[in-house]
Protein backbone atom coordinates (compact mmCIF):
# COMPACT_ATOMS: atom_id res chain seq x y z
CA UNK A 1 0.00 0.00 0.00
CA UNK A 2 2.79 2.54 1.62
CA UNK A 3 5.04 3.54 -1.69
CA UNK A 4 7.94 4.47 0.30
CA UNK A 5 7.84 1.88 3.04
CA UNK A 6 11.63 0.46 3.98
CA UNK A 7 11.65 -2.48 1.65
CA UNK A 8 13.64 -4.35 4.59
CA UNK A 9 10.92 -4.15 6.96
CA UNK A 10 8.20 -6.92 7.30
CA UNK A 11 5.34 -4.66 6.07
CA UNK A 12 2.30 -7.53 7.61
CA UNK A 13 4.22 -7.63 10.73
CA UNK A 14 4.22 -4.19 11.49
CA UNK A 15 0.64 -4.11 10.35
CA UNK A 16 -0.55 -6.89 12.62
CA UNK A 17 1.49 -5.50 15.46
CA UNK A 18 -0.33 -1.63 15.13
CA UNK A 19 -3.15 -3.07 14.93
CA UNK A 20 -3.03 -5.21 18.47
CA UNK A 21 -1.84 -2.09 20.21
CA UNK A 22 -4.47 0.29 18.65
CA UNK A 23 -7.16 -2.08 19.40
CA UNK A 24 -6.48 -2.67 23.00
CA UNK A 25 -5.57 0.60 23.49
CA UNK A 26 -9.31 2.23 22.05
CA UNK A 27 -11.03 -0.88 24.12
CA UNK A 28 -9.47 0.02 27.63
CA UNK A 29 -9.62 3.32 27.31
CA UNK A 30 -13.75 2.94 26.48
CA UNK A 31 -13.73 0.53 29.75
CA UNK A 32 -12.02 3.19 31.67
CA UNK A 33 -14.42 5.79 30.34
CA UNK A 34 -17.43 3.90 32.24
CA UNK A 35 -16.00 5.35 35.77
CA UNK A 36 -16.69 8.86 34.42
CA UNK A 37 -19.71 9.81 36.74
CA UNK A 38 -19.34 6.64 38.41
CA UNK A 39 -16.07 6.34 40.40
CA UNK A 40 -15.91 5.79 43.92
CA UNK A 41 -14.39 8.73 45.01
CA UNK A 42 -14.03 12.53 42.88
CA UNK A 43 -9.85 12.52 42.53
CA UNK A 44 -10.77 8.88 40.97
CA UNK A 45 -13.35 9.77 38.91
CA UNK A 46 -11.05 13.15 37.44
CA UNK A 47 -8.43 10.53 37.04
CA UNK A 48 -10.09 7.26 35.05
CA UNK A 49 -11.96 10.03 32.64
CA UNK A 50 -8.10 11.06 31.69
CA UNK A 51 -6.49 8.30 31.46
CA UNK A 52 -9.49 7.33 29.01
CA UNK A 53 -9.06 9.74 27.17
CA UNK A 54 -4.96 9.49 27.18
CA UNK A 55 -5.62 5.80 25.96
CA UNK A 56 -8.18 6.77 23.08
CA UNK A 57 -5.73 9.62 22.26
CA UNK A 58 -2.96 7.20 21.61
CA UNK A 59 -5.28 4.75 19.80
CA UNK A 60 -5.74 7.44 17.30
CA UNK A 61 -2.05 7.78 17.40
CA UNK A 62 -1.42 4.29 16.17
CA UNK A 63 -4.50 3.94 13.92
CA UNK A 64 -2.95 6.73 12.15
CA UNK A 65 0.21 4.92 11.47
CA UNK A 66 -1.59 2.52 10.27
CA UNK A 67 -3.85 4.57 7.46
CA UNK A 68 -0.57 4.62 4.81
CA UNK A 69 -0.57 0.79 5.86
CA UNK A 70 -4.03 -0.16 5.02
CA UNK A 71 -5.96 2.71 2.99
CA UNK A 72 -7.97 3.48 6.21
CA UNK A 73 -8.45 6.55 8.15
CA UNK A 74 -9.02 6.28 12.05
CA UNK A 75 -12.35 6.80 11.93
CA UNK A 76 -12.77 3.98 9.47
CA UNK A 77 -11.05 1.51 11.67
CA UNK A 78 -12.70 2.45 15.05
CA UNK A 79 -16.55 2.56 13.52
CA UNK A 80 -16.51 0.85 10.61
CA UNK A 81 -15.31 -2.55 11.86
CA UNK A 82 -17.03 -5.49 13.12
CA UNK A 83 -16.58 -6.72 16.59
CA UNK A 84 -14.83 -9.50 15.46
CA UNK A 85 -11.80 -7.78 13.14
CA UNK A 86 -10.52 -6.48 16.75
CA UNK A 87 -7.10 -7.54 17.68
CA UNK A 88 -7.51 -6.48 21.22
CA UNK A 89 -6.68 -8.69 23.52
CA UNK A 90 -9.63 -10.43 25.74
CA UNK A 91 -8.19 -8.44 28.91
CA UNK A 92 -9.29 -4.93 28.08
CA UNK A 93 -12.22 -6.38 27.04
CA UNK A 94 -13.64 -7.58 30.57
CA UNK A 95 -16.49 -5.22 32.01
CA UNK A 96 -15.46 -2.52 34.38
CA UNK A 97 -16.30 -4.71 37.13
CA UNK A 98 -15.01 -3.69 40.91
CA UNK A 99 -13.14 -1.08 41.25
CA UNK A 100 -10.49 -3.12 43.14
CA UNK A 101 -10.66 -4.86 39.41
CA UNK A 102 -9.98 -1.71 36.88
CA UNK A 103 -7.37 -0.33 39.40
CA UNK A 104 -5.57 -4.05 38.98
CA UNK A 105 -5.97 -4.36 35.50
CA UNK A 106 -5.07 -0.89 34.36
CA UNK A 107 -1.65 -1.11 36.81
CA UNK A 108 -0.81 -4.35 35.14
CA UNK A 109 -1.64 -2.81 31.41
CA UNK A 110 0.28 0.39 32.24
CA UNK A 111 3.03 -1.94 33.33
CA UNK A 112 3.71 -4.02 29.83
CA UNK A 113 3.03 -0.37 28.35
CA UNK A 114 5.90 0.65 30.17
CA UNK A 115 7.77 -2.32 28.78
CA UNK A 116 6.80 -2.51 25.45
CA UNK A 117 6.64 1.35 24.41
CA UNK A 118 10.38 1.16 26.26
CA UNK A 119 11.51 -1.60 23.49
CA UNK A 120 9.86 0.28 20.71
CA UNK A 121 11.92 3.28 21.36
CA UNK A 122 14.49 1.49 19.79
CA UNK A 123 12.38 -0.21 17.01
CA UNK A 124 14.34 -0.30 13.31
CA UNK A 125 10.49 1.30 12.51
CA UNK A 126 11.15 5.24 12.43
CA UNK A 127 7.33 6.08 12.64
CA UNK A 128 6.87 3.72 15.51
CA UNK A 129 10.37 4.10 17.36
CA UNK A 130 9.15 7.63 17.26
CA UNK A 131 5.53 7.40 18.57
CA UNK A 132 6.53 5.31 21.00
CA UNK A 133 8.82 6.98 22.78
CA UNK A 134 6.36 10.26 22.40
CA UNK A 135 3.72 7.92 24.09
CA UNK A 136 6.18 6.45 26.74
CA UNK A 137 6.66 9.81 28.22
CA UNK A 138 2.53 10.38 28.69
CA UNK A 139 2.20 6.86 30.12
CA UNK A 140 4.35 7.35 33.48
CA UNK A 141 1.31 9.33 34.63
CA UNK A 142 -0.43 6.29 34.59
CA UNK A 143 1.96 4.00 36.04
CA UNK A 144 2.59 6.45 38.56
CA UNK A 145 -1.38 6.05 39.67
CA UNK A 146 -2.26 2.61 39.04
CA UNK A 147 1.11 1.65 40.62
CA UNK A 148 0.47 3.95 43.87
CA UNK A 149 -3.33 2.51 43.72
CA UNK A 150 -2.15 -0.96 44.25
CA UNK A 151 0.58 -0.07 46.71
CA UNK A 152 -1.62 1.02 48.79
CA UNK A 153 -5.05 -0.69 48.62
CA UNK A 154 -3.14 -4.33 48.99
CA UNK A 155 -2.78 -3.91 52.50
CA UNK A 156 -4.42 -1.35 53.37
CA UNK A 157 -7.51 -3.03 55.76
CA UNK A 158 -8.96 -6.33 55.37
CA UNK A 159 -11.30 -5.52 53.29
CA UNK A 160 -9.05 -3.57 50.55
CA UNK A 161 -6.68 -6.59 50.42
CA UNK A 162 -9.84 -8.96 50.05
CA UNK A 163 -11.04 -7.16 46.81
CA UNK A 164 -7.54 -6.67 45.91
CA UNK A 165 -6.72 -9.80 46.06
CA UNK A 166 -9.77 -11.36 44.16
CA UNK A 167 -9.31 -8.86 41.55
CA UNK A 168 -5.49 -9.99 41.19
CA UNK A 169 -7.03 -13.67 40.96
CA UNK A 170 -9.48 -12.43 38.21
CA UNK A 171 -7.26 -10.38 36.21
CA UNK A 172 -3.80 -11.90 36.28
CA UNK A 173 -4.69 -14.85 33.69
CA UNK A 174 -6.67 -12.59 31.57
CA UNK A 175 -3.25 -10.00 31.77
CA UNK A 176 -1.20 -12.93 30.39
CA UNK A 177 -3.42 -12.82 26.95
CA UNK A 178 -1.73 -9.09 26.54
CA UNK A 179 1.56 -11.33 25.37
CA UNK A 180 -0.43 -13.80 23.05
CA UNK A 181 2.03 -14.36 19.71
CA UNK A 182 0.72 -12.33 17.36
CA UNK A 183 1.41 -13.03 13.23
CA UNK A 184 4.86 -12.83 11.49
CA UNK A 185 6.84 -12.08 14.93
CA UNK A 186 9.53 -13.86 14.02
CA UNK A 187 10.13 -11.76 11.27
CA UNK A 188 9.46 -8.41 12.91
CA UNK A 189 12.06 -9.97 16.05
CA UNK A 190 14.69 -10.58 12.62
CA UNK A 191 14.22 -7.25 11.52
CA UNK A 192 14.52 -4.97 14.89
CA UNK A 193 11.25 -3.94 14.83
CA UNK A 194 9.87 -5.32 17.76
CA UNK A 195 11.78 -7.85 20.54
CA UNK A 196 9.00 -10.33 20.60
CA UNK A 197 6.27 -11.17 23.44
CA UNK A 198 7.97 -13.73 25.13
CA UNK A 199 10.88 -10.96 26.00
CA UNK A 200 8.17 -8.26 27.06
CA UNK A 201 6.16 -10.94 28.89
CA UNK A 202 9.48 -11.90 31.10
CA UNK A 203 10.34 -8.66 32.14
CA UNK A 204 6.89 -7.81 32.90
CA UNK A 205 6.47 -10.64 34.95
CA UNK A 206 9.67 -9.33 37.07
CA UNK A 207 8.15 -5.97 37.88
CA UNK A 208 4.70 -7.26 38.51
CA UNK A 209 5.55 -9.88 40.96
CA UNK A 210 7.94 -7.27 43.16
CA UNK A 211 5.37 -4.81 43.10
CA UNK A 212 2.23 -7.13 44.06
CA UNK A 213 4.22 -8.92 46.39
CA UNK A 214 4.99 -5.72 47.94
CA UNK A 215 1.61 -5.01 48.74
CA UNK A 216 0.66 -8.55 50.19
CA UNK A 217 -0.67 -9.72 47.01
CA UNK A 218 -0.27 -13.40 45.97
CA UNK A 219 0.48 -14.63 42.53
CA UNK A 220 -0.13 -18.03 41.09
CA UNK A 221 4.10 -18.61 40.08
CA UNK A 222 6.89 -20.58 40.59
CA UNK A 223 10.39 -19.62 40.25
CA UNK A 224 11.70 -22.37 37.76
CA UNK A 225 15.67 -22.17 36.77
CA UNK A 226 15.65 -19.28 37.48
CA UNK A 227 12.75 -17.86 35.63
CA UNK A 228 9.05 -17.22 37.04
CA UNK A 229 6.45 -18.65 35.72
CA UNK A 230 2.96 -18.49 36.21
CA UNK A 231 0.80 -21.44 37.43
CA UNK A 232 -2.25 -20.65 35.60
CA UNK A 233 -3.95 -21.15 32.45
CA UNK A 234 -3.41 -17.85 30.37
CA UNK A 235 -6.69 -16.08 28.46
CA UNK A 236 -6.15 -16.09 25.00
CA UNK A 237 -7.35 -15.87 21.51
CA UNK A 238 -7.99 -11.82 21.54
CA UNK A 239 -5.11 -11.82 18.78
CA UNK A 240 -6.47 -14.50 16.70
CA UNK A 241 -9.92 -12.29 16.30
CA UNK A 242 -11.86 -14.87 18.78
CA UNK A 243 -13.74 -12.40 21.25
CA UNK A 244 -16.75 -12.60 23.64
CA UNK A 245 -20.28 -11.18 23.85
CA UNK A 246 -18.11 -8.36 25.91
CA UNK A 247 -16.43 -6.60 23.31
CA UNK A 248 -19.43 -7.34 21.08
CA UNK A 249 -21.28 -4.77 23.96
CA UNK A 250 -18.34 -2.44 23.80
CA UNK A 251 -18.10 -2.27 19.96
CA UNK A 252 -22.23 -2.07 19.75
CA UNK A 253 -21.80 1.37 22.09
CA UNK A 254 -19.11 2.74 21.08
CA UNK A 255 -20.27 3.08 17.12
CA UNK A 256 -23.61 3.62 17.68
CA UNK A 257 -23.95 7.07 17.02
CA UNK A 258 -21.66 6.94 13.94
CA UNK A 259 -23.46 3.96 12.44
CA UNK A 260 -26.64 6.15 12.50
CA UNK A 261 -25.35 9.06 10.99
CA UNK A 262 -22.16 7.54 9.04
CA UNK A 263 -19.80 10.06 7.29
CA UNK A 264 -21.96 12.84 9.82
CA UNK A 265 -20.00 16.09 10.67
CA UNK A 266 -20.40 17.24 14.23
CA UNK B 1 12.09 26.04 -4.56
CA UNK B 2 11.64 24.84 -0.76
CA UNK B 3 11.29 28.57 1.45
CA UNK B 4 12.00 28.05 5.27
CA UNK B 5 12.89 30.05 8.14
CA UNK B 6 11.38 33.53 9.25
CA UNK B 7 14.19 35.64 7.06
CA UNK B 8 11.76 35.59 4.08
CA UNK B 9 8.60 37.65 4.17
CA UNK B 10 5.70 35.44 3.02
CA UNK B 11 6.91 32.72 5.83
CA UNK B 12 7.45 35.38 7.99
CA UNK B 13 3.38 36.25 7.45
CA UNK B 14 2.61 32.94 7.57
CA UNK B 15 4.40 32.40 11.65
CA UNK B 16 3.00 35.93 12.69
CA UNK B 17 -0.71 34.60 11.56
CA UNK B 18 0.00 31.43 13.96
CA UNK B 19 1.75 33.72 16.54
CA UNK B 20 -2.15 34.73 16.77
CA UNK B 21 -3.93 31.70 17.03
CA UNK B 22 -4.29 30.44 20.85
CA UNK B 23 -4.56 27.49 22.31
CA UNK B 24 -8.55 26.79 23.28
CA UNK B 25 -7.79 25.56 26.50
CA UNK B 26 -4.89 28.09 27.48
CA UNK B 27 -6.24 31.11 25.64
CA UNK B 28 -3.04 33.36 27.24
CA UNK B 29 -0.96 31.19 25.06
CA UNK B 30 -0.32 31.46 20.60
CA UNK B 31 0.53 28.27 19.08
CA UNK B 32 4.00 29.71 18.45
CA UNK B 33 4.53 30.44 22.49
CA UNK B 34 2.89 27.28 23.50
CA UNK B 35 6.24 25.99 20.93
CA UNK B 36 3.95 23.67 18.85
CA UNK B 37 5.16 24.75 15.76
CA UNK B 38 8.02 23.45 14.62
CA UNK B 39 8.27 24.45 10.73
CA UNK B 40 6.70 26.45 8.28
CA UNK B 41 7.94 25.07 4.41
CA UNK B 42 6.56 26.83 1.25
CA UNK B 43 7.12 25.41 -2.15
CA UNK B 44 5.05 25.49 -5.71
CA UNK B 45 2.30 23.52 -4.53
CA UNK B 46 1.31 25.35 -1.17
CA UNK B 47 2.75 25.44 2.81
CA UNK B 48 3.19 23.01 5.12
CA UNK B 49 3.14 23.81 8.85
CA UNK B 50 5.12 21.30 10.80
CA UNK B 51 3.38 20.68 14.35
CA UNK B 52 4.32 18.91 17.68
CA UNK B 53 1.34 17.69 19.57
CA UNK B 54 0.99 18.86 23.28
CA UNK B 55 -0.71 15.65 25.15
CA UNK B 56 -1.37 13.89 21.65
CA UNK B 57 -5.24 12.50 23.11
CA UNK B 58 -5.77 16.30 23.81
CA UNK B 59 -8.81 17.50 21.93
CA UNK B 60 -7.30 21.31 21.47
CA UNK B 61 -5.12 19.50 19.51
CA UNK B 62 -7.12 19.18 16.58
CA UNK B 63 -9.30 22.40 17.06
CA UNK B 64 -5.63 23.91 16.38
CA UNK B 65 -4.75 21.93 13.67
CA UNK B 66 -8.82 23.24 12.26
CA UNK B 67 -7.68 27.14 13.34
CA UNK B 68 -4.24 26.56 11.24
CA UNK B 69 -6.19 25.14 8.21
CA UNK B 70 -9.20 28.24 7.89
CA UNK B 71 -6.75 31.18 8.98
CA UNK B 72 -3.62 30.27 6.65
CA UNK B 73 -6.09 29.03 4.44
CA UNK B 74 -7.05 32.49 4.44
CA UNK B 75 -3.99 34.42 3.59
CA UNK B 76 -4.06 32.87 0.04
CA UNK B 77 -3.02 29.53 0.36
CA UNK B 78 -5.12 26.91 -1.53
CA UNK B 79 -3.08 23.77 0.23
CA UNK B 80 -2.70 23.82 4.16
CA UNK B 81 -0.53 20.64 4.91
CA UNK B 82 0.25 20.02 8.51
CA UNK B 83 2.82 17.34 9.34
CA UNK B 84 2.74 15.89 13.01
CA UNK B 85 5.96 14.74 14.67
CA UNK B 86 7.21 13.09 17.38
CA UNK B 87 11.06 13.88 17.31
CA UNK B 88 11.92 15.28 19.62
CA UNK B 89 8.78 14.76 21.57
CA UNK B 90 7.24 18.44 22.82
CA UNK B 91 7.89 18.95 25.88
CA UNK B 92 6.90 21.50 28.75
CA UNK B 93 10.74 22.67 29.06
CA UNK B 94 9.88 24.11 25.48
CA UNK B 95 8.28 26.49 27.05
CA UNK B 96 9.97 30.10 28.05
CA UNK B 97 9.53 32.18 30.85
CA UNK B 98 7.33 34.82 29.62
CA UNK B 99 5.05 31.53 28.61
CA UNK B 100 5.31 30.33 32.29
CA UNK B 101 4.59 34.05 33.71
CA UNK B 102 1.54 33.69 31.30
CA UNK B 103 0.05 30.71 33.21
CA UNK B 104 0.53 31.65 36.03
CA UNK B 105 -1.42 35.28 35.54
CA UNK B 106 -4.57 32.67 34.51
CA UNK B 107 -3.48 30.97 37.94
CA UNK B 108 -1.66 28.30 36.32
CA UNK B 109 1.50 27.08 38.11
CA UNK B 110 4.05 26.54 35.66
CA UNK B 111 5.62 23.33 35.16
CA UNK B 112 9.66 22.82 36.30
CA UNK B 113 12.29 22.46 33.98
CA UNK B 114 14.04 18.78 34.13
CA UNK B 115 10.53 16.89 32.59
CA UNK B 116 13.26 14.24 31.47
CA UNK B 117 12.98 13.27 34.86
CA UNK B 118 9.51 13.28 36.12
CA UNK B 119 9.78 11.86 39.40
CA UNK B 120 12.85 14.10 40.47
CA UNK B 121 10.52 17.19 38.47
CA UNK B 122 7.39 16.32 40.35
CA UNK B 123 9.25 16.07 43.83
CA UNK B 124 10.09 19.72 43.03
CA UNK B 125 8.09 22.57 45.48
CA UNK B 126 5.36 23.76 43.65
CA UNK B 127 4.67 28.00 44.54
CA UNK B 128 1.04 28.74 44.35
CA UNK B 129 0.10 30.83 41.09
CA UNK B 130 -1.84 33.04 43.65
CA UNK B 131 0.36 34.15 46.93
CA UNK B 132 3.47 32.24 45.42
CA UNK B 133 3.76 30.51 49.14
CA UNK B 134 5.45 27.22 48.53
CA UNK B 135 3.46 25.72 51.45
CA UNK B 136 1.10 23.48 49.01
CA UNK B 137 0.52 19.94 48.42
CA UNK B 138 -1.19 18.13 45.40
CA UNK B 139 -4.48 16.67 45.53
CA UNK B 140 -4.87 15.12 42.05
CA UNK B 141 -2.01 13.70 39.28
CA UNK B 142 -5.01 14.52 36.88
CA UNK B 143 -6.87 17.44 36.16
CA UNK B 144 -9.85 19.01 34.16
CA UNK B 145 -7.69 18.63 31.32
CA UNK B 146 -4.98 16.51 29.71
CA UNK B 147 -2.25 18.99 30.33
CA UNK B 148 -2.98 19.78 34.47
CA UNK B 149 -3.42 18.43 37.76
CA UNK B 150 -4.56 19.87 40.91
CA UNK B 151 -2.98 21.48 43.91
CA UNK B 152 -4.19 23.18 47.35
CA UNK B 153 -2.42 25.91 48.85
CA UNK B 154 -2.39 25.58 52.69
CA UNK B 155 -1.36 29.38 52.91
CA UNK B 156 -4.09 30.91 50.95
CA UNK B 157 -6.33 28.17 50.97
CA UNK B 158 -7.03 28.47 47.03
CA UNK B 159 -7.41 24.61 45.00
CA UNK B 160 -5.28 25.73 42.05
CA UNK B 161 -4.16 23.99 38.68
CA UNK B 162 -0.30 23.36 37.40
CA UNK B 163 0.81 22.41 34.37
CA UNK B 164 1.90 18.91 34.19
CA UNK B 165 5.37 18.34 33.71
CA UNK B 166 5.96 16.64 30.75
Amino acid sequence: MQTNFPSQLPQDGIRTLLLAMADDELVLGHRDSEWTGYAPILEEDIAFSNIAQDEIGHSLVWFTLLTPLTGLTPDQMAFERSYEEFTCCRFVTHPKGDFAYTTVRQYLFDEAERVRLTALSGSSYGPLKEAAAKILREEAYHLMHSKGLVERLGDATEESHRRMQAAVDLAFPQALGMFEPIDGEAELQKTGVFPGNVTLEHEWLNNVVSVLRGASLKLPIQQMNGKLKPQCKPELGGRKKSHTAHLQQLVDDVQLVYRMAPGGKW
Amino acid sequence: MVIRGKQNPEALAIWEELGKIVDPEIPVLSLVELKVIRDVRLNDSGVTIVFAPTFVGCPAVAMMMEEIRTRIGALGYETVNIETTFSPPWSTDLLDDSAKEKLRSIGIAPPPKGSENLAAALAKPVSCPFCRSENTQRENSFGPTLCRQIYYCNACRQSFERFKPL
